[in-house]
């Protein structure tokens, strides 16, 4: 990595061809883990109810990917191959266990609304997937920078998720009513089955994109 | 708590708060294994059985916690359990039957990342379930995610000879149906009370 900055490109044209920002931009795009991927949906479906729950959701799963990345990368040398998988699992659940009681001390309401899944985050794929699939093969750097990506891109499909239904089923924003007062509310969009319909729909509206450019 | 009888405790698990149609636990091999009936079938076998072991041993360690006073160990000794189970299961799957083994293939390891699994053991936990109540609740589960399984096989089976357009195609479309799946299934709502 970093063999494009001597080129007598522009720094910023450097800047784009190098592989982090790259690692970084994939996460967040190309490779979207809820969009593209479909990977991580239990959280994804079950905490999107609220915009506030999503985006508080998207960041905890931030942080245990960005640190778990990190640690595994490093130690990436030092793990033998048949145990791998089982000592990627350990350090996500030590990370994650310390997430849950951040959480706890900081907001006891926001602990109570995303319940049991706070210690599920163990078991998204999205995790454990980019552990094997980039951090047991790559620089700390680069898994910082992929981890970070992932990360973003994962809140950004949780917050597209959860403001959706928010605004449909509860007529609120951030808690902050958006519709006038006779507005009927979607019940459905916050019931288990809205979730369903909900990323059904935005994969929908993607594909359409996809066949659209395709053609173009 | 205590009121709650066994008979409840199952039906409760197993419709009324399906966890594949109503917590959304387990959504990655509802949505990668539901290909095929008879996978599917015997996915929900396999996942059943983890179920039930991972739910016993959860019991007996959180008992073990609560004596020596270490709760913080709790997520990271149940994924443990829930880990080496899995790894057990798939030695024997693949001992008795390669053909299944080949046909289940990465969703084998990956019922570690089941999160119905973890969730499972988690909420007996945050319940306070005893030894026998735990053990109808794993059954409950195992058998509301089992049939949530087939019910989608059996549909996605039926979608193979209809023509859908282009842009539906794929997890858009299965995830349409389980949503209506779930729908259907909070008729069983009122069952409980």
């Amino acid at each position: 990595m970093g063999n494009q900055t001597k080129d007598n490109k522009g720094f910023l044209a450097s800047l784009k061809d190098s592989p982090s920002t790259d690692d970084f931009i994939k996460g967040l795009w190309r490779e979207n883990p809820v969009f593209v991927q479909v990977l991580g949906m239990c959280p994804t479906l079950a905490v999107s109810n609220t915009a506030i729950n999503a985006f508080a959701m998207g960041l905890a799963t931030t942080f245990v990917l960005l640190m778990s990345n990190m640690l595994v990368s490093s130690l990436r040398n030092f793990i033998p191959k048949q145990v791998r998988i089982a000592s990627y699992i350990l350090i996500i659940a030590s990370f994650v266990t310390v997430t849950d009681y951040v959480i706890q001390a900081i907001s006891i309401d926001l602990h109570k609304s995303l319940g049991a899944f706070i210690s599920l985050i163990v078991v998204n794929c999205v995790i454990l997937g980019r552990a094997e699939a980039f951090a047991s093969k790559n620089t700390v750097g680069r898994s910082f920078m992929d981890g970070l990506g992932m990360g973003l891109g994962f809140t950004f499909g949780l917050f597209c998720l959860g403001a959706v239904r928010e605004l449909l089923g509860n007529g609120t924003i951030f808690g902050f009513p958006f519709f006038p007062s006779n507005f009927q509310e979607w019940i459905v969009m916050i019931l288990p089955a809205g979730g369903f319909f909900t990323l059904a729909i935005w994969l929908l509206v993607f594909n359409a994109l996809k066949e659209k450019r395709a053609k173009a | 708590m205590k009121s709650e009888s066994l008979w409840y405790i199952f039906i409760n698990a197993s419709l009324i708060n399906n966890f594949v149609l109503a917590y959304f636990l387990g959504i990655c091999p509802f949505l990668g294994v539901s290909g095929k009936m008879e996978t599917a079938t015997k996915m929900g076998g396999a996942v059943t059985f983890v179920m039930i072991i991972s739910s016993m041993c959860a019991y007996g360690i959180h008992s073990l916690l609560i004596a020596v006073n270490a709760p913080f160990l709790q997520l990271i000794s149940y994924i443990v359990v829930i880990a080496s189970t899995v790894q057990l299961v798939e030695m024997f799957i693949k001992k008795m039957s390669p053909a299944l083994f080949r046909a289940l293939g990465i969703f084998l390891p990956l019922i570690t990342t089941n999160c119905a699994i973890l969730g499972l053991a988690l909420f007996q936990t945050n319940k306070g379930y005893g030894f026998v109540e735990s053990f109808v609740y794993a059954l409950g589960a195992g058998t509301g995610f089992t049939f949530a399984l087939i019910l989608m096989a059996g549909l996605r089976e039926q979608l193979d000879f209809a023509e859908v357009p282009n842009v539906v195609k794929g997890t858009a479309l299965t995830l349409l149906i389980a949503g209506i799946l779930s729908l259907s299934f909070m008729g069983f709502a009122g069952l409980g009370s």
